[in-house]
């Protein structure tokens, strides 16, 4: 909402100055966006001085100046002037400028082939008078110390854009604002002239309304106007529109504006000639159609509220009028229209076909419903006193009266709300102010809510009116209540914290990327995931909710490896989307590793990043977070984006359903089709919601603590074994031969190839035996040993390697 | 005894010359073997006279000790030096590169959701989520903002379904819906997050996060609302004095409504928290509406309170100098390096919101 402090005046009487009114604005609530000046044409034209003037080389009535333009900067221009001398003070317009004479806009031109850069102007070119014999000469003692400056005063006033909060349609009006402001005590609102309008004859143009379920107007009010002789608007008038940042039209679309920002109070005006006899204010028809007064044609649904005459759709009621009957120079009779739209009807017509209006904007947010004659008279002395013309009665027709909104209010809410006591006296001050009608009941205050204030329905709205009105400045800043209810987080809120800076503490670079995707990448990752379509997409490659938190990871791995980082560590926490119902999201860390393990190093060996590396890194993130690494199963069970045989889930139970975690290798496919440059490629992922949270504590879940002082034996096996066998699976057959005795098994070497049949692996492992209760002896490790031998070769089919 | 003091001096100049460990056991070998010079000696005083043998035996003993001694010495020295020269040759250039120090890091967003969480932990606050995907009555409807509501337009809101039942959320509200709706007053929580709005330009990014805060309680005020924010922002800028202002505005939810202003300046071409006098909107807040306690099966009558929501990753870029909110999402590995924070740097009241 835009508006000068000069018509704001128009209905506020207020000693305060410029600044105090933009605070004053923003205290209460209509948050100044701005305060400037519009800017001017004539900005750019500034005092300068000719420094030295000489002779062009190439044209003997010309002169090169070299001209001081301020801010220690001098330019050469190329002048034609006869009076062009050293030491003149003149006026410069600089390359950009447009002459106001002939509207040309000057650039950096080649004047006989020398460069001039703007121009040193003459009266008649600024439009000052006739001379244009030679360029200006300014007073030595009036303009010496002014070099650089403006040569034309901005007179144009400075303009207040306000953001006004969608609640507040009152004060998309100037009145309304000034209405607050005097509440406030910037000032007096003024009162509003009586109008001394004289009538003459009847609104002999039938209206009606007709009485339907879906109808958008209940109240139509309209005059006419006989004999108008529309013109352009005066030079007050057009400055209001221009402040507006509009453009004036005529004085009739003009006036009308003019009544709607100072009053909010839109009108209508038709060319009273252009009506098929009658008006009606109907429904529309699905198929019904009228070219608008912003040159559309617009192809109406069903139940949008338009006024029509005989012929047809004139407009589209509170939106926009149309072309058919729209005034112009030579209109001669006016109908004037001031009426009141429901807002929902107005938001769901203008949502369906989409404009924005300024009318729109106003009906949308709720206009006062008794301002329909106010509204009629303002505009109809306007347009009698630029335009002329003989006024009829107003004819207003209703479908629906309105109805007072009362509000009980007890005082006492306000003190409990806000936690500080306004005086009884003073609250209803502010609220008369604001237009309240207050009766008091004992304690209670009765009070009707002004017209214009749609928003106000119940007691706390009243409490908002005085806050605001008397300064959120008066609330007390009470220290903080520390009483907590339950502990800060829960289980899973830990965890996700935890793991979030356990995998980071193992060299990744935590990353956040948005919650939706290329439906494209998403495809090669959402398994069997319903595809979440996002309706309205911001683009059309983040246009599904990502099933996978893989895919903008790769995609944004993809975009570093482009930018020249080749070992890359990466991880992101957060939802993957399972459907499209809330809730159905799995919070999943997502982590991927390209490139070598060491590059350029001097002592290691450089080693491209394996399954093996990421295995350790979910491991241990998992271990650190809880989990008992003795109770960790990992089978080949992987999403087919992961390589089939170089992949691995992590799980808790032989037959869950759902994996803790997934490691390996990702799909050479993907990476074939995502065309992904690197020298390896490996990824994990923790799905959170599948970690159980334990009943117990870490510290009640520790085994108690004993340890075994007796010797311990280490014996190394080396077993012949079927290829495919699992390595985990050998060292559960070895623990669970004496779970007491046998107190670590570790595999320390695979072999193939050479003395080892096709189809076959050696797998070489250390035992570590320790008795809680004795030293063991050789017949004791005999023993043992056999019997690992034995079951080995009993459970697997392996053969010790003798 | 001349005969022992030749062999003691004898063997004293060649211990003496002598650089080899085992040329040194050989000669005590020679020595004190078993048929070694003094174990000679030493065999000959049963052959003597009583009053000779108690002489020479003392003498053989001090020769003995002497010896011994020497050796031991010898060897020593022998060894102090081998070993010196191996660790001499052992020599390393310490100045090489260590091997390689992966250094992961902590996304800023997620160190301020951090920060805000501990600042609030403090006065009792606890945490609670709600999914990114939302229904219509979660995200507006409950939250005071009808259908057709002119205030709807001021979110940009994703739609999963044509119906537009389904939304990605516009804002952390509903988590005040859904917290209210499955428990009983007082209610203590924030509620951290991402939200989304279809708005893409330069200070703008589709997907951004927010923080809720809501406090219900049966004598709950403005005045505590106040007091918990001007707590929250102080802690958090980690300054002794905020300039802050609240200024009156509108939001469906709450009633009465306000933005909140703090107080800054440009330094040296940096962002000065807390001082001059330029004002930086950083957050909405207000009385939670009667309408939407209703809604929730809370009797406004009886509870309370303010609800606030604040940007997390405008609060982040104010506290650590980004200047592209853009950025935040865009998985630069220079970006996530410079801004990143250690994962070790947990943030805490005890040891320090950020070093």
């Amino acid at each position: 909402m835009k508006f000068t402090v000069d018509w704001l005046k128009n209905h506020l009487d207020t000693k305060f100055n410029n600044n105090q009114i933009i605070d004053k604005l923003t205290n209460i609530g209509l948050e100044v966006e701005s305060f400037e000046s519009s800017t001017s044409e004539l900005d750019t034209f500034i005092v300068a001085k000719i420094i030295n003037a000489k002779t062009h080389p190439n044209a003997d009535r010309l002169k090169l100046c070299d001209v001081d333009i301020g801010n220690d900067k001098t330019i050469e221009v190329v002048c034609g002037a006869p009076n062009a001398k050293n030491g003149l003070l003149t006026v410069y317009a600089p390359p950009g400028s447009i002459i106001p004479k002939n509207q040309m806009k000057l650039s950096v031109s080649k004047i006989r082939g020398v460069t001039s850069y703007g121009m040193l102007c003459s009266e008649s070119e600024l439009l000052l008078s006739n001379e244009s014999d030679g360029i200006i000469e300014l007073k030595n003692n009036k303009y010496a110390n002014k070099i650089g400056e403006r040569y034309f005063k901005n007179t144009s006033e400075k303009v207040i854009d306000l953001s006004i909060t969608p609640n507040r349609p009152d004060c998309l009006g100037v009145r309304g604002i000034a209405r607050d402001l005097s509440a406030a005590g910037a000032g007096t609102l003024k009162i509003n002239k009586k109008s001394n309008l004289k009538y003459r004859g009847n609104q002999n143009i039938n209206v009606t309304i007709k009485k339907e379920k879906a109808q958008g107007c209940t109240i139509f009010g309209s005059c006419l106007i006989k004999g108008v002789t529309n013109k352009e608007s005066p030079k007050w008038l057009k400055d209001k529109i221009l402040s507006l940042g509009q453009k004036p039209i005529s004085a009739i679309v003009d006036i009308t504006n003019y009544v709607m920002f100072d009053l909010n109070r839109p009108l209508h005006a038709y060319d009273a000639d252009k009506i098929d006899n009658e008006i009606i204010v109907r429904s529309s028809f699905k198929g019904e159609s009228f070219e608008a007064l912003d040159n559309k044609k617009y192809i109406l649904e069903n139940d949008m509220c338009v006024i029509s005459d005989r012929s047809g759709v004139l407009g589209l009621g509170g939106i926009i009028g149309g072309t058919r009957s729209g005034t112009e120079y030579s209109t001669k009779n006016i109908l004037l229209e001031s009426a009141y739209f429901l807002p929902r009807s107005i938001r769901k017509t203008s949502k369906q076909l989409n404009i924005d209006t300024d009318a729109k904007f106003r009906f949308e947010r709720g206009i006062d419903p008794l301002s329909i004659e106010e509204g009629l008279i303002k505009a109809s002395e306007l347009i009698k006193q630029i335009c002329g013309g003989e006024i009829s009665n107003l004819d207003v027709k209703k479908i629906e009266n309105y109805k007072k909104t009362i509000i009980n209010f007890d005082p006492f809410l306000f003190e409990k709300t806000t936690g500080f006591n306004v005086e009884n006296k003073e609250l209803i001050k502010i609220l008369e102010k604001l237009g309240f009608n207050v009766s008091k009941n004992k304690k209670i205050l009765k009070l009707v809510v002004p017209s214009w204030r749609p928003d106000i329905t119940q007691s706390i709205d009243i409490v908002e009116e005085i806050v605001r009105i008397k300064g959120y400045e008066h609330i007390n800043t009470s220290e903080p209540i520390k009483t907590r209810l339950k502990p800060t987080l829960n289980y899973y809120q830990k965890l996700f914290h935890f793991l979030q800076r356990s995998v980071a503490s193992k060299g990744y670079l935590e990353t956040v990327t948005w919650s939706f995707t290329d439906s494209k990448i998403n495809q090669l990752f959402k398994e069997n995931n319903e595809e979440i379509p996002i309706v309205n997409p911001i683009s059309s490659d983040l246009n599904v909710l990502r099933n996978s938190i893989f895919p903008n990871l790769i995609f944004y791995l993809k975009k570093n490896l482009d930018r020249g980082f080749k070992d890359i560590s990466l991880f992101e926490i957060g939802p993957s989307f399972k459907g499209k119902n809330p809730g159905d999201q799995l919070t999943v860390i997502g982590a991927v590793r390209a490139g070598k393990v060491s590059r350029l190093s001097w002592n290691d060996k450089e080693r491209i990043v394996d399954t093996f590396d990421v295995k350790k890194d979910v491991i241990q993130s998992l271990y650190e977070a809880g989990i008992n690494k003795d109770d960790i199963i990992i089978d080949d069970r992987t999403p087919s984006y992961y390589h089939p045989g170089k992949s691995g889930g992590v799980y808790l139970n032989k037959n869950e359903k759902n994996a803790l975690a997934y490691f390996g290798e990702i799909h050479p496919n993907i990476i074939k089709k995502l065309d992904i440059k690197t020298e390896g490629l490996v990824i994990f992922e923790i799905c959170l919601d599948y970690i159980k949270e334990s009943k117990q504590k870490i510290k009640d879940l520790k085994s108690e603590y004993k340890f075994s002082d007796f010797q311990k034996s280490e014996r190394d096996f080396a077993f012949i074994i079927n290829k495919n066998f699992k390595s985990q699976e050998l060292v559960n057959i070895i623990k669970s031969v004496d779970s007491e005795l046998i107190k670590s098994v570790r595999v320390f070497d695979v072999f193939e190839g050479e003395n080892i049949p096709e189809g076959k692996k050696s797998l070489a492992v250390n035992v570590t035996i320790q008795s809680e209760e004795k030293t063991l002896n050789e017949n004791d490790l005999d023993n043992i040993n056999k019997l690992i031998i034995s079951s080995v070769e009993s459970k697997s089919g392996a053969k010790i390697r003798s | 005894m001349s005969d022992i003091k030749k062999i003691k001096d004898d063997y004293i100049d060649k211990l003496n010359t002598e650089n080899n460990v085992d040329k040194v056991n050989n000669i005590k070998s020679e020595l004190f073997g078993k048929n070694g010079i003094i174990s000679n000696e030493f065999k000959k005083l049963g052959s003597i006279s009583v009053e000779e043998r108690k002489k020479l035996a003392s003498d053989l003993n001090n020769v003995k000790d002497e010896l011994q001694n020497k050796i031991s010495i010898k060897i020593q020295e022998i060894e102090t030096q081998e070993i010196n020269l191996k660790l001499e040759k052992e020599k390393i250039d310490v100045t090489l590169p260590e091997r390689d120090i992966k250094i992961g890091k902590i996304h800023p967003v997620s160190q301020v959701i951090d920060e805000i969480s501990s600042i609030f932990s403090e006065i009792g606050f606890s945490v609670e989520e709600g999914p990114d995907v939302e229904n219509e009555y979660n995200n507006f409807t409950a939250l005071n903002t009808p259908d057709n509501h002119p205030a709807r337009d001021m979110h940009d809101t994703f739609y999963l379904d044509n119906n537009k039942e389904l939304l990605l959320r516009t804002h952390t509200s509903p988590v005040q819906v859904r917290t209210m709706l499955k428990g009983k007053p007082p209610f203590k929580i924030i509620a951290p997050g991402r939200t989304y709005r279809s708005d893409s330009d330069q200070t703008h990014a589709p997907m951004f996060h927010q923080v809720e805060g809501l406090h219900i309680d049966k004598n709950i005020n403005m005045g505590h609302l106040k007091g918990c924010l001007n707590y929250f922002i102080k802690e958090f800028f980690e300054v002794d004095k905020i300039k802050m202002r609240f200024r009156p505005s509108h939001f469906p939810f709450t009633e009465p409504s306000a933005e909140v202003d703090i107080g800054y300046e440009i330094k040296n071409g940096k962002i000065v928290i807390g001082e001059g006098d330029k004002w930086l909107e950083i957050l909405g807040c207000g009385m939670v509406h009667p309408n939407v306690l209703k809604n929730v099966k809370v009797n406004p009558s009886k509870y309370q309170g303010y609800a606030f929501g604040i940007g997390i990753d405008r609060l982040g870029m104010l506290k650590y100098g980004i200047n592209d909110l853009r950025a935040f999402f865009e998985t630069d590995y220079r970006w996530l390096s410079h801004f990143g924070f250690d994962p070790l740097d947990v943030p805490s009241n005890y040891r320090g919101l950020s070093r």
